[in-house]
């Protein structure tokens, strides 16, 4: 047995473990247990593939590269250290009565089944099975949305369904046109032609038109995952409705699911056509998305809607960073990754405290986080900082990396980025000043907060802006090699 | 360009499939009642089937006939059943839906199969007649899934929809390219499964807290709303203790 089998198998087995005791108070616990073992073998693989590079699973099922791991491991991080936070936060819920037994054990089953959908989509070699994982992905998360089953949640459950549902489809017709490609080059009655790594070595020999014609509908079905403007209309709705901790890991990490997939189909098409279309593309749709998503932070109401779009903001903004491809926009894309999942779930874990502490998520009504309890206002304000690109932290790094490649290579573009940046800082701390330092309301009382993972969380993306450790550097630059095919550094 | 008598009866066969395929998506497009639907989108499952074995059949590829089984299985029998059997359940079984222009709806839908045409058409150098028209056809099968979603206003309605844009997206990989890898097949099979059966969970979640299986009721969350009447929301939030 692999250590990745080992990975994959043991979010596997802990959601099924958890589908028969999840409500216990124990089902907390095993579900950090799972977390963190799933965390250590990753981190054991991601060593592996560091010091012997890319390995192809037998029978080709799998395929690890310097790319996904440092992705899978990320996943397993963020999963691991949400849990943490989850266990305490949802035992709240239950006691405070949105939940029932049954529910929770839903929750905790999900949880795991959530995480293995998500590493196998990172982890697999077939292009096919990233698809049914990616729509697993969806169909294991539809219901925790719908969790508190108040009339908005089951609103925003059936938005996200319908629209993920309907998106991902185009993506699964994008599939069967790349394998359509395949066959018609490399002969039918093989069972391999949909493999990444055999596709890969010929892509350069795959029908242009049909390639191109594929990744238009591959764009728009994980770009509907990804969260891009036009499609994006389910994120802000599932990712507020649903449990705090499912908004920090759908916002850190599925979304980065989708856009990996994104850009590994993005490496086919560009072989194949030898032009810049599919780069065009994810440019235009990630710099709309980035300007339109600043704008609409401006008038949110709910805090973890504004956050939401946060999100989304910053998926744009790595989608255009992938498009603009070179090796220096290519590291800084993958840097923001990290530091954007990093950051973004620590924020949501702050802005469940935060929420359970005024007993509302309505803006207006959360005042004076640092007058009542300083770690979560302190908290909600450092990460707010981090996410809005502020140095030392590493969104800045990565931010200032992209703009740096703007400036290379389409200088314009520079000035919409700029002021994107600048609508995207203010949206935010409209909202976030009154919220931490404003008066709080009469007999608001701290809550019990486990702010350790938001520290955690923070203290790396602090870490990430000051020096980028020599072993990640070298790490992303593999990466960066893989899918640019040139090194920043 | 070939006649189509010229073409092996095979082919023939295919494209008078497709053909038949095209036409339960414009019967379900157009259709207000509800078991009608649900039968209809069972006969396209069945025809889909029927391809299936045909090109197990002739082209010999034997993994397609396990598809062909699991396509008569979920898509004649059991997702119809769970829909029909919600449909009594929830007592919308003989309701019919008022289309808003009908004439109008399918005139747009015959719009999307010629725009569907014109999409097939860089793919048509690389193959024959036969398989043009089927992926021109699943192409347009997808999208009138897409238009029946949008014109639709009953849940129900809106999950046929759903289903149907994975039947074309199913019978583009069973003509064009001999079905997809059987794990594939498999995995998808199951994520429609799942989805079905998570259909079923949400009518009646919905039909809980809304009253209806109207998605137009659905109107809580939108930026529109939340701007026009903010001090109503507060109020309730007040409300609470």
């Amino acid at each position: 047995m692999t250590l990745l089998d080992i990975t994959l198998l043991s979010p596997l087995i802990g959601g099924l473990l958890l589908v028969i005791i999840g409500h216990r108070p124990i089902g907390g616990w095993i579900n950090v247990v799972v977390g963190a073992f799933t965390f250590v073998t990753s981190l054991a693989m991601a060593l592996d593939v560091f010091a012997h590079g890319p390995t192809l699973s037998s029978g080709r099922m799998f395929y690890i590269d310097a790319f996904n791991v440092y992705l899978v491991t990320l996943t397993a991080f963020v999963g691991f250290t949400t849990s943490i936070f989850s266990r305490p936060y949802m035992r709240h819920e239950v006691e405070r009565g949105r939940l029932s037994d049954g529910r929770l054990r839903l929750y905790h089953s999900m949880y795991q089944g959530f995480q293995f959908a998500m590493l196998l989509a990172l982890s697999t070699n077939n292009l096919g099975v990233l698809w049914v994982a990616m729509e697993a992905a969806t169909l294991t998360t539809v219901l925790l949305v719908s969790l508190y089953r108040t009339p908005e949640s089951i609103e925003a459950a059936w938005k996200y369904f319908i629209l993920c549902g309907v998106g991902i489809a185009q993506a699964l017709f994008g599939t069967v046109l790349v394998y359509f490609a395949a066959e018609q080059k490399l002969g039918g009655g093989r069972d391999d032609t949909l493999l990444w790594t055999v596709l890969h070595d010929s892509a350069a020999s795959l029908d242009p038109t049909v390639l191109s014609l594929a990744f238009v509908f591959l764009l728009v079905g994980y770009g509907t995952k990804v969260g891009l403007v036009p499609l994006h209309a389910w994120l802000p709705d599932a990712h507020s409705e649903g449990p705090t901790p499912m908004s920090a890991v759908l916002s850190g990490l599925l979304l980065n699911v989708a856009l990996y997939a994104l850009v590994r189909l993005k490496m086919l098409v560009d072989a194949s056509l030898q032009t810049h279309l599919a780069g065009y593309l994810m440019m235009g749709f990630g710099l709309v998305s980035f300007m339109v998503a600043g704008l609409f932070l401006h008038r949110q109401h709910d805090i973890k809607r504004m956050y939401s779009y946060s999100s989304i903001e910053h998926m744009g903004l790595m989608t255009y960073a992938f498009g603009l491809g070179g090796p220096l926009a290519t590291f800084g894309a993958l840097l923001h990754m990290t530091v954007h999942s990093l950051t973004k779930s620590a924020i949501f874990i702050t802005v469940g405290h935060a929420s359970q502490l005024a007993g509302t998520q309505r803006i207006d009504k959360i005042r004076g986080l640092i007058k009542t309890q300083p770690a979560i206002g302190w908290g909600l304000l450092i990460g707010t900082v981090a996410i809005a690109g502020f140095p030392p932290f590493g969104v800045f790094t990565s931010e200032f990396l992209l703009l740096t490649a703007t400036m290379k290579s389409w200088p314009w573009l520079a000035v919409p980025l700029l002021v994107g940046f600048g609508v995207a800082f203010a949206g935010l701390f409209r909202h976030l000043h009154p919220m931490v330092y404003g008066e709080p309301p009469p007999g608001q009382q701290p809550v019990q907060a486990n702010m350790i993972p938001v520290m955690v969380h923070l203290a790396l993306v602090l870490w990430l802006g000051l020096s980028i450790p020599s072993f990640l550097a070298r790490w992303f630059e593999q990466a960066t090699v893989l899918i640019s095919g040139g090194s920043p550094l | 360009m070939t006649e189509l008598s010229q073409l092996s009866l095979y082919n023939q066969a295919i494209i008078l499939f497709a053909a038949l395929v095209l036409f339960t998506s414009f019967i379900m497009l157009a259709q207000a009642r509800m078991l009608p639907m649900i039968f209809a989108f069972a006969w396209q499952g069945m025809l889909l089937a029927v391809v299936t074995a045909l090109v197990a059949l002739v082209s010999g590829h034997p993994h397609l006939y396990i598809s062909a089984a699991l396509t008569v299985a979920l898509k004649v029998f059991l997702i119809p059943w769970l829909l029909y059997r919600l449909a009594v359940k929830l007592n919308i079984h003989l309701e019919a839906e008022a289309i808003k222009y009908p004439s109008l709806l399918l005139l747009a839908g015959a719009g999307l199969v010629i725009f569907s045409y014109y999409v097939a058409l860089p793919i048509v150098h690389l193959s024959g007649l036969a398989t043009r028209n089927t992926i021109a056809v699943s192409i347009a099968v997808v999208l009138l899934g897409m238009l029946l979603m949008i014109a639709r206003k009953k849940a129900v309605a809106q999950v046929i929809g759903f289903m149907s844009i994975e039947n074309g997206l199913f019978f583009s990989a069973v003509v064009s390219t001999y079905g997809m890898p059987l794990i594939v097949e498999l995995g998808v099979a199951f994520d429609v499964l799942v989805a079905a059966i998570l259909f079923g969970v949400f009518f009646f979640h919905m039909s809980e807290s809304f009253d209806s299986l109207d998605v137009d009721r659905l109107t809580r969350l939108s930026e529109v709303h939340e701007s026009l009447f903010p001090p109503e929301e507060g109020a309730s939030e007040e409300e609470r203790p």
